[in-house]
């Protein structure tokens, strides 16, 4: 009989919104404190909560390693993507002002895109390296 | 009313001061891991709910001169209060057991402090 209760129920409870005030940090980046890095790190310490308390096994079932590979690199494609895109479109590398006919809207959307990529990469990175170093063993000498 | 709500906000802030000082007195004095994460565990709901809500106070004062969309300043500080309420005895919970499980021999009256 498992008697850790109140972890578990309190991690049922706090998951959902520890990845929905995630998603606010990101969102909030283009105003005021918050951007990329911080929310793909509170996205990835839903991940690792969720591993601590209902086991490793489990956490590779929601979220299995290839895709946590997949997406550290994912991200950096988009970062990139991106970049050259305001190149294809005739602007320098990182020129968001030509990503829209509205200079303005242009640097709107071209910040949501490279925090969107910066998101994804951190997450990605930071649950390959919880799984690293949980899957380990210790060497029995 | 002014000066109502600044008191109420200061003194909520000043005991949530106190009690976030008693509570690092408790961590750095305390004999062992449970009577110490008793310490630190009030610092989190009671040191910083009275904090939040010397600001909550403070917040109602700038509404009413007319701050009409700090409602949603007082909406996220009781989002807040709500989450270190939840979150807090949880953590405290966890330190506490992985000490148990740890074989962490609770201390009684009249042992040896560590």
């Amino acid at each position: 009989m498992d008697d850790r209760v109140i972890l578990r129920v309190g991690t049922k409870i706090l998951t959902p919104f520890i990845l929905i005030f995630a998603l606010y940090v990101q969102f909030h980046g283009d105003y005021g404190p918050g951007g990329g890095f911080q929310a793909g790190v509170i996205f990835a310490a839903a991940f690792v909560l969720y591993a601590l308390v209902y086991g490793l096994g489990n956490a590779i079932k929601v979220l299995p390693p290839r895709v946590a590979y997949a997406c550290g690199a994912l991200g950096v494609i988009i970062f990139v993507g991106v970049g050259y895109g305001s190149m294809a479109l005739g602007g320098e590398f990182l020129n968001y002002s030509v990503l829209a006919h509205d200079p303005l809207h242009g640097q709107h959307y071209g910040i949501i895109g490279v925090e969107l990529g910066v998101l994804v990469t951190v997450f990605g990175v930071m649950v390959s390296l919880f799984y690293a170093f949980a899957g380990r063993r210790r060497i029995e000498s | 009313m002014d000066v109502l709500l600044g008191a109420l906000s200061w003194i909520a802030i000043v005991g949530g001061v106190f009690f976030m000082l008693v509570g690092t007195f408790g961590v750095l004095r305390m004999p062992d891991v449970y009577t110490r994460l008793h310490a630190a565990g009030m610092t989190d709901t009671m040191g910083a709910g009275l904090v939040l809500l010397g600001m909550a106070f403070h917040t109602v004062g700038d509404m009413l001169h007319g701050e009409t969309t700090y409602w949603l300043v007082l909406v996220r500080l009781v989002l807040i209060y709500g989450f270190l309420l939840l979150t807090s005895p949880i953590a405290t919970h966890a330190l506490a057991r992985a000490g148990l499980a740890g074989g962490v021999k609770p201390w009684t009256n009249g042992e040896e402090r560590a």
